[in-house]
């Protein structure tokens, strides 16, 4: 499961990007697929082998409002399983709605609405039997600031798999947390000070924590909102890394400002310009051969 | 010409910062006066015996308040216990769906209630409670003293939710939260300290109010630890002392007076070491 080249985190892309995204569709039907614990509905397709994509997050025709501004224009957008998708394009073309659409966040906000629809492996996020607390938990979320509870460091990532009652006892809830730590690359610079606040880690420790917190509800997706955005060069690239070796588990979609992250760090890149998805593609194909001249000028640097 | 007008603003910049200064030194001098006039008249007064003895009978010197500290502390203790839990949930409710049609009614219930004059609320406890209950007792004057402090401590506790970053409950609900969850384990705690700020400030504030007592907890010469009987309490003392014609009297007045402001001195500096606010500090 752990593939090799995983440790090389800057190289900027992964040999192959098989799926492409008429093909993607066909994965989740063929048969021999692998289910790999701890994520139970996906394929696995490894890095070099398959040449075949799940798809796990699929919006359709998806349009939203903030009361009677519209943010997102008919998207149609398909999320390949364990790769890095990153969203770009000038602040206020949507791409964050969009992301925050995926766990439903938007529901928070007064005076939205939203057409179309989004799935989640096949099974619409907006359907009335749609469990919005659960839906959460599947898709977890790290913010453009680091947010993490006025609480120790043990208890900002102890405290959701409590409350969603994953773990059955103490020593359950110790290995997980440690467990979630490693999987965050930050329990070596915790583990003597479990008990301490939160509040006194470091900008880029406290995000790390945050994803941390983040994986030990155990989550197939993770929504990444300009996660590095407030953070020095070392941080940004440790959380880069972190990225990298999160897509051999998790389907990652990724918000970023930053044309160099969205380059180093993701498999497909799509491009929102004014509420509208421009163009989505491999990545490389996307940074080196754009088909639309928007997109061109807006990784040139022209606009935005 | 240059010259003259950049004089100008210069003298206009002095007058205009020595009259804010001026008018700070009004707003301390006061107090400091209050401070030394407590401490010459009542210092004297206080020994030992006004903190260990119940008062004197009349036309006796001597004597102490101790009866009227524990009242107060009582009085403040269950004004405390049935109020604080209300005021917390109600300012939670406030800072959660005040832009709903009945959270902002409750808003302006709670702004109106801070503004009733104290005595309104003695009368009103009074009709509904000390009538009801055939007579004068602690339990009367706690509630008074709980529906003074309940809009205090609702409204700091609405504007200390609020201060708590969105991105925080966020955090919580995008975990898989459900909304009570979030706020009870999250925000709540992420608030306390400032909430805390606020309930000691409330309850150092109802510790001197008189008015709401007079005709509730009403007084008591003696020790007493039952909710149904009158009590005694430090604001009343003052008050029936003040007015009384005996020298030793108004000494005990003055040294009460002194006990009481200095209590509130201390809550409020203590409740100012409390609050820091982590989201603005780092």
């Amino acid at each position: 499961m752990e593939d090799p080249t995983v440790a090389r985190a800057r190289t900027p892309h992964p040999p192959t990007h098989a799926g492409t995204v008429g093909r993607e569709r066909a994965a989740t039907s063929t048969p021999e697929t692998v289910v790999a614990p701890p994520v139970p509905q996906v394929s696995h397709p490894s890095e070099s082998g398959s040449r075949e994509t799940a798809v796990t997050v699929e919006a359709t025709d998806f349009s939203f409002w903030y009361g009677a501004n519209q943010a997102l224009k008919q998207i149609n957008l398909k999320v390949p399983s364990r790769k890095v998708t990153a969203l770009i394009g000038p602040s206020g073309c949507g791409k964050s709605t969009f992301l925050r659409s995926i766990n439903r966040m938007n529901d928070l906000i007064p005076g939205t609405r939203h057409d179309g629809d989004i799935e989640l492996d096949g099974e619409s996020l907006f359907s009335p039997d749609q469990d919005v607390v659960r839906l959460r938990r599947r898709v977890g979320m790290v913010f453009q600031k680091s947010n993490p509870f006025p609480k120790s460091i043990f208890e900002n990532v102890a405290y959701g798999p409590r409350v969603n009652r994953l773990v059955d006892s103490r020593r359950e809830l110790e290995d997980l947390v440690e467990h979630s730590l490693k999987r965050a690359a930050l329990w070596d610079e915790v583990k003597d000070r479990l008990d301490k606040s939160a509040l006194g880690l470091s900008g880029g420790q406290q995000q790390r924590l945050c994803i941390a917190r983040a994986l030990a509800v155990e989550p197939e997706v993770v929504l990444m909102d300009e996660p590095a955005s407030a953070l020095d060069p070392i941080a940004t690239q440790k959380i880069e890394e972190l990225i990298y070796e999160l897509k051999s588990d998790y389907t990652i979609v990724i918000v970023t400002h930053n044309m160099q992250q969205a380059a180093r760090v993701s498999d497909r890149t799509a491009f929102f310009y004014l509420g509208e998805l421009i163009e989505v593609g491999n990545t490389d194909v996307i940074f080196t051969n754009p088909k639309k001249e928007q997109t061109e000028a807006y990784i040139t640097g022209r606009f935005g | 010409m240059t010259d003259a007008i950049n004089r100008r603003r210069k003298i206009q910049n002095t007058v205009w910062l020595t009259l804010t200064g001026v008018a700070s030194l009004l707003v301390v001098v006061p107090l400091i006066l209050i401070f030394y006039h407590l401490i010459s008249s009542g210092a004297g007064a206080l020994n030992v015996a006004f903190f260990t003895r119940l008062p004197a009978p009349v036309g006796e010197t001597g004597g102490g308040m101790a009866n009227a500290l524990l009242g107060t502390a009582q009085l403040v203790f269950y004004a405390g216990l049935f109020g604080i839990p209300i005021a917390v949930a109600v300012g939670v409710f406030m800072a959660e769906a005040g832009r709903t049609r009945f959270g902002s009614f409750v808003r302006l219930v709670a702004d109106v209630m801070n503004g009733i004059p104290s005595i309104v609320v003695g009368i009103f406890v009074w009709a509904w409670v000390v009538v009801a209950m055939g007579g004068f007792s602690l339990l009367a004057g706690a509630i008074a003293l709980a529906v003074m402090l309940i809009p205090m401590v609702a409204r700091t506790t609405e504007e200390m939710v609020r201060l708590v970053p969105k991105e925080l409950r966020e955090g919580g609900q995008a975990l898989g939260f459900t909304r009570w969850r979030t706020t009870l384990g999250i925000v709540l705690p992420a608030a306390k300290s400032g909430i805390l700020t606020g309930v000691l400030v409330a309850l150092a504030r109802i510790a001197g109010e008189t008015a709401p007592l007079l005709f509730t907890a009403f007084g008591n010469p003696f020790w007493e630890w039952r909710l149904n009987e009158p009590v005694a309490s430090l604001p009343l003392l003052i008050y029936q002392y003040a007015i009384s014609p005996y020298d030793d009297w108004h000494r005990q007045a003055w040294a009460a007076s002194l006990v009481l402001i200095g209590l509130v001195l201390v809550v409020n500096v203590l409740a100012r070491s409390i609050f820091k606010n982590p989201y603005r500090s780092r």
